[in-house]
């Protein structure tokens, strides 16, 4: 299947320090493609480097979208594409509502989206988004507002981190939804979401150390096998 | 009653309904440079309005034990390019009385003129009041608008205030409230304002919490953009007994405008608590991405920020 999204040879500076070197991946229409490393792997400034976030421009390699080279574009114009992404630490607003975030670039109705993350739209539109609701709640309306977009794409990073009660299954069930309209790279810890993955790509250093089948790569992970590290900072 | 259809058509030009504002069961004053409009008085709510040369006097007394269901309007301003208007005001409310007052200060179309208040305000014991006062100063900037209050809060009473100027051009604004806070009472002043081109923005908003367990909170979200100026003091003295106090300041600037935020905090009695916090600065990069993750271009998303804040 022809990539959706093809990242080839990716160089990220932040500030004087390399924190991606040569990064290669692809993510096909319909698959799910799981990311998995140790804080501070690089995992995080991939998913904005993809996304195009200002701080986290490339100095090498390049991105290409559905055919598009889009290494050069700002972050809004990958969005209007249908790449987003649902950050791990969302944003706070003053004087925006669920239903308002919700409704930007929004296409599906915002109250199917919030139950969806088991959410009731009654107790949750009308919300401000603002530091009222809880770092869970708002984590899962991050969730619903990538529904709400129906992207070609979606980057999910760490999207359970943070949420009690959004089970397996919960997520599962986003992240099927989310297939069914274009792809997802997800960025995890837990080895169970990863192994639903239909490849997978271990992180260490700001490099890939292992791609591919996501049993193997999380056996990799969970052994401390990395060719970069020798698992001495694989596994945090 | 005069004719107050420019007024009507100043409410309409900002977006609001004249016929939800100045209804036969509001108490309100109307006045327009220095002349009275218009005044109203209803039962619980003593209205006394007069004008002369030197500019608007009026009284508003909010009877005792009274709540008052329809806002009390106060609406001020001038219809002409040029001109001066001064307002004198005092508003008191009695014991346990309870009232809402929306106050529209409009100048539609000031090439130079000038707008000064003074105002006393006095909440008795266990009265609550809201003070709701929306500007609009139109688009050319030639205003300077100069609102003085001293605010006494007496024992058990809520005064919350909202100053609102989001529309249009500011022209010169220099607030300047000072607000005594008694006995378990509480304040809570909230400052909105949007500053394009050369406006320029001063706002002093001082609260004394001056009897035990007393609570404060002033509260001011401004933008400012192209070559606006603002200058925001919020101040909170501590100064008896489990008294609590937060000054909360929030700037964005954007092009060549510049702000500065002086959070004053001062305690005088070793069981009171008084807080701080401000930002002032560009838009937060991390709001302004995750609404560009959904494809806003930057300049929309901008926008979506400050109007929410401002909102």
């Amino acid at each position: 299947m022809p990539a959706l999204l093809e990242a080839s040879n990716l160089t990220l500076d932040v500030g004087a320090r390399r924190v991606l070197e040569n990064i290669s991946l692809s993510v096909a229409t319909g698959e799910l493609h799981a990311l998995l490393g140790a804080n501070g792997a690089g995992k995080s400034s991939l998913a904005y480097a993809l996304m195009g976030c200002a701080a986290y421009q490339s100095v090498g390699g390049r991105i290409v979208f559905d055919g598009e080279d889009i290494t050069a574009l700002p972050l809004h114009e990958r969005a209007r594409r249908g790449l987003t992404l649902a950050w791990q630490e969302p944003a706070r607003f003053e004087g925006l509502s669920v239903a308002d975030y919700l409704s930007i670039g929004g296409k599906a109705e915002p109250a199917d989206c919030l139950r969806q993350v088991g959410l009731a739209a009654e107790d949750y539109l009308h919300r401000a988004l603002d530091k009222t609701l809880s770092g869970g709640e708002r984590k899962r309306i991050e969730l619903a507002g990538v529904l709400a977009l129906q992207p070609r794409l979606a980057i999910l990073d760490e999207p359970t981190a943070g949420i009690d009660f959004l089970s397996q299954d919960e997520i599962t069930r986003v992240i099927g939804a989310l297939r069914k309209q274009g792809a997802v790279l997800l960025i995890t810890h837990q080895e169970a979401l990863a192994a639903g993955a239909d490849r997978a790509s271990q992180l260490c250093g700001g490099r890939i150390v292992s791609q591919g089948e996501p049993a193997a790569v999380i056996e990799n992970f969970k052994a401390r096998r990395c060719r970069r590290c020798d698992g001495k900072t694989c596994r945090g | 009653m005069a004719d107050l259809e420019p007024l009507y058509q100043a409410f309409r030009q900002i977006g609001e309904d004249p016929g939800l504002i100045l209804t036969p069961d509001t108490a309100h004053v109307v006045a327009y440079g220095h002349e009275r409009l218009s005044q109203q008085s209803i039962p619980g709510v003593r209205v006394e309005a007069h004008a002369d040369a030197k500019g608007v006097h009026a009284r508003i007394v909010v009877e005792e034990d009274c709540i008052i269901a329809q806002p009390v309007h106060l609406c001020f301003g001038l219809f002409e390019r040029f001109g001066v208007q001064n307002v004198d005001l005092d508003v008191l409310l009695e014991d346990n009385a309870q009232a809402t007052f929306w106050s529209h200060c409009l100048f539609m179309f000031p090439d130079q003129a000038r707008h000064a208040m003074d105002a006393r305000i006095e909440l008795s014991r266990d009265a609550r009041l809201a003070y709701n006062e929306v500007h609009y100063h139109g688009l050319s900037g030639g205003i300077e608008v100069v609102p003085r209050a001293r605010v006494k809060v007496g024992e058990g009473a809520h005064f919350r205030a909202d100053f609102s100027l989001v529309q249009g051009l500011v022209g010169r604004l220099d607030v300047d409230y000072d607000v005594e806070v008694g006995a378990d009472a509480t304040a809570e002043l909230t400052s909105k304002i949007y500053g394009h081109a050369a406006d320029r923005i001063d706002l002093c908003e001082r609260v004394h919490l001056n009897g035990a367990g007393a609570r404060g909170l002033v509260k001011s979200r401004v933008a400012v953009e192209d070559e606006a100026r603002a200058r925001i003091v919020g101040a909170t003295y501590g100064n008896a007994a489990g008294v609590r106090g937060h000054v909360d300041c929030l700037e964005i600037v954007r092009g060549n405008a510049t702000a500065s935020a002086v959070p004053e905090v001062k305690v005088t009695h070793p069981q009171a608590k008084v807080t701080h916090e401000a930002a002032i600065g560009a838009v937060d990069e991390r709001q302004l991405e995750a609404l560009m993750a959904r494809g806003l271009a930057p300049e929309d998303a901008v926008d979506r920020i400050i109007l929410g804040m401002l909102g």
